[in-house]
């Protein structure tokens, strides 16, 4: 038997391996996990809840399962974290809110429904920004998680919390969700792989909401196999969800199949994303990456995205608008944290101006605005446009390509409380995220070198709408033939 | 584009939030910022271009008009601050006059 230290540094895919040819248990395997959160996460704070004696009692039925005989899904007894605005029964959900304290949902998630039924084993919850606001996680109401590699620095947001449960070897892989870049920043300023599927190809029936036209759940893991296999196994249509697409789902559950080479591969490289203001370091690393693929047969192709600056703006419309509108369920009367006051306005706007914070308030502000009457058609209509003009950029650009490479951020982990007081500076961390997810197309971010300080880089690889099947094994022959 | 305080106020009130004068005044600063950075929005003529809402082929999406089981009463008034005979307690928002 393998000690604890050997068992939580296996990928997810190795994991799953072992336990499938008996050199490991899923008892194991969990007890390892458990043992690395209660060493690490002192330090690290990327879990909001952590279920130790429910998830050994999962591993323990998942054991027996195996023992059963027959076949299994390659995720049975396999532990993992789930980012805290997920519903899963058993578990609180907070979505990193002071308004959510103590909310126990009462159904899962889809995604988590589709883990469950593959037998995976659920340790705990994983700290977000508040509602996935931020690009940082320290927006969430309850504690600061830490990036690994320098714990005065962010790990990324808003699913920071999963990025650090799978760079710390908390867990084998995570899931968060991407509404402008949530799973893919946080895995580029933590080192490890972050998969933004196709808007449409996860259910977000049991996700708490943010902006409904942009939220999708993606995986996190150590691997491009990690994420595909996480991603085969949550992605389909959903009866409970009418905006996820019937169109087939790439089986990626037994892996992806690399490419012997990438000669036929057409890589684009958009020029308007390589700009001034990126970390010198990070674009010479994606430069250095995009020249390697080349090297494999690759045939690199300049693409131009023009709208690509107007991205920032547009989502700043959007995604607020629709927040301010998703938000408004919590009133303090159904569900969440509520100030007793005798009238009912009173009671409303004292439960949600203390239950929010600082973030949340802004963009319930800057949407209620945008879309009050007399501004809905100069700025979230107008947005609404110039999203159509991005999107069509992509299709443009997708006839000339196959995929397009460029940095997943402009910088590695910075400071912890450095771009806090600013808010327009924060979300220029996501100024190469939002374009994708404006335009719904599967995005991934894969690690690729470290900067001077040891930081990690992410390099972007952007695919066509429900182009998972060409953008993954494209992403695993990169992995596989890039060493730095 | 900068906000008055009025605005703010007014925004306050049909979000339903009650913000400290401090708050206010810092969403003040903060929204006429954001607002005069999505300015550059108008710089695209975008008469002749169809919003969208939806990056996906949508159109109404239907299904059969058949019940099937809900929420269970408890589970539903589980998460609740203050329940009674099985409803959600609100303050009252008639008066008895």
């Amino acid at each position: 038997m393998m000690s604890n230290t050997s068992l939580i540094q296996l990928s997810l895919s190795q994991a799953s391996q072992a336990l499938r040819q008996g050199e490991t248990s899923s008892v194991a395997l969990t007890e390892a996990v458990l043992s690395q959160i209660s060493q690490a996460d002192g330090r690290l704070q990327a879990f909001l809840h952590v279920s130790a004696e429910q998830a050994l009692a999962q591993a323990t039925s998942a054991d027996q399962a195996r023992q059963a005989g027959g076949t299994h899904h390659p995720l049975l007894g396999i532990p993992l974290a789930i980012k805290d605005i997920l519903c899963l029964q058993g578990m609180p959900a907070t979505a990193g809110s002071r308004i959510l304290q103590g909310y126990r949902p009462v159904y899962d998630a889809t995604a988590v429904t589709r883990l469950r039924q593959a037998g995976a084993v659920f340790v705990g919850k994983t700290n977000t920004d508040e509602f996935a606001m931020g690009s940082s996680t320290e927006n969430s109401a309850y504690q600061v998680t830490r990036n690994p590699h320098d714990l005065e620095r962010v790990p990324g947001g808003s699913s920071g919390g999963s990025a650090v449960a799978v760079a710390a070897h908390m867990a084998f892989g995570a899931l968060g969700t991407d509404t402008g870049g949530s799973v893919r920043q946080p895995a580029s300023l933590c080192g490890v792989v972050g998969f933004k599927p196709s808007y449409g190809r996860v259910s977000r029936w049991g996700v708490i909401a943010f902006a409904s036209s942009l939220d999708q759940v993606g995986p996190i893991g150590r691997t491009v196999d990690d994420v595909a296999l996480l991603f085969s196994t949550i992605a389909g249509h959903d009866p409970l969800d009418s905006t996820t697409a019937p169109n087939p789902v790439p089986d990626f559950t037994h892996g992806v199949s690399a490419l012997p080479d990438l000669t036929g591969v057409r890589v684009g490289v958009p020029r308007q994303y390589f700009i001034e203001g990126i970390q010198p370091e990070v674009e010479a690393a994606v430069r250095r990456a995009i020249e390697h693929m080349r090297a494999l047969g690759a045939t690199l192709v300049d693409v131009d995205l023009p709208h690509t600056e107007y991205a920032l703006p547009t989502y700043y419309i959007i995604a607020p608008a629709e927040a301010s509108a998703n938000l408004a369920r919590y009133d303090g009367v159904r569900f969440g944290s509520r100030q007793a006051e005798t009238d009912l306005w009173a009671l409303y706007e004292q439960s949600r101006g203390l239950g929010f914070g600082a973030e949340v308030k802004r963009r319930i502000m800057l949407g209620t605005y945008t879309l009050s009457a007399g501004y809905y058609d100069a700025y979230y209509l107008k947005a609404q446009q110039v999203r159509t003009l991005i999107k069509r950029d992509f299709e443009q650009a997708f006839q000339q390509v196959d995929v397009m490479a460029c940095p997943t951020a402009p910088t590695t982990a910075f400071k912890l409380g450095s771009k806090t007081n600013d808010p327009l500076q924060m979300y220029l961390e996501d100024i190469f995220t939002l374009p994708a997810s404006l335009a719904g197309v599967p995005a991934i971010s894969l690690p690729c070198e470290t900067d001077s300080q040891g930081l990690p880089i992410g390099l972007q690889l952007i695919g066509s709408a429900f182009g998972e099947a060409r953008l993954l094994p494209i992403a695993k022959t990169f992995e596989l033939t890039y060493q730095n | 584009m900068s906000l008055n305080t009025e605005t703010v106020e007014r925004i306050a009130e049909l979000a339903k939030l009650r913000l400290t004068p401090e708050e206010i005044e810092r969403y003040r600063q903060q929204l006429s910022a954001i607002l005069d950075y999505a300015e550059r929005l108008r710089q695209l003529d975008t008469s002749q271009i169809p919003p969208t809402a939806t990056v996906l082929p949508l159109h109404s999406v239907f299904r059969a008009d058949q019940a099937r089981p809900s929420l269970e009463r408890t589970l539903a008034l589980q998460n609740a601050p203050q329940v009674a005979d099985g409803s959600f307690v609100v303050p009252a928002v008639l008066d008895e006059n």
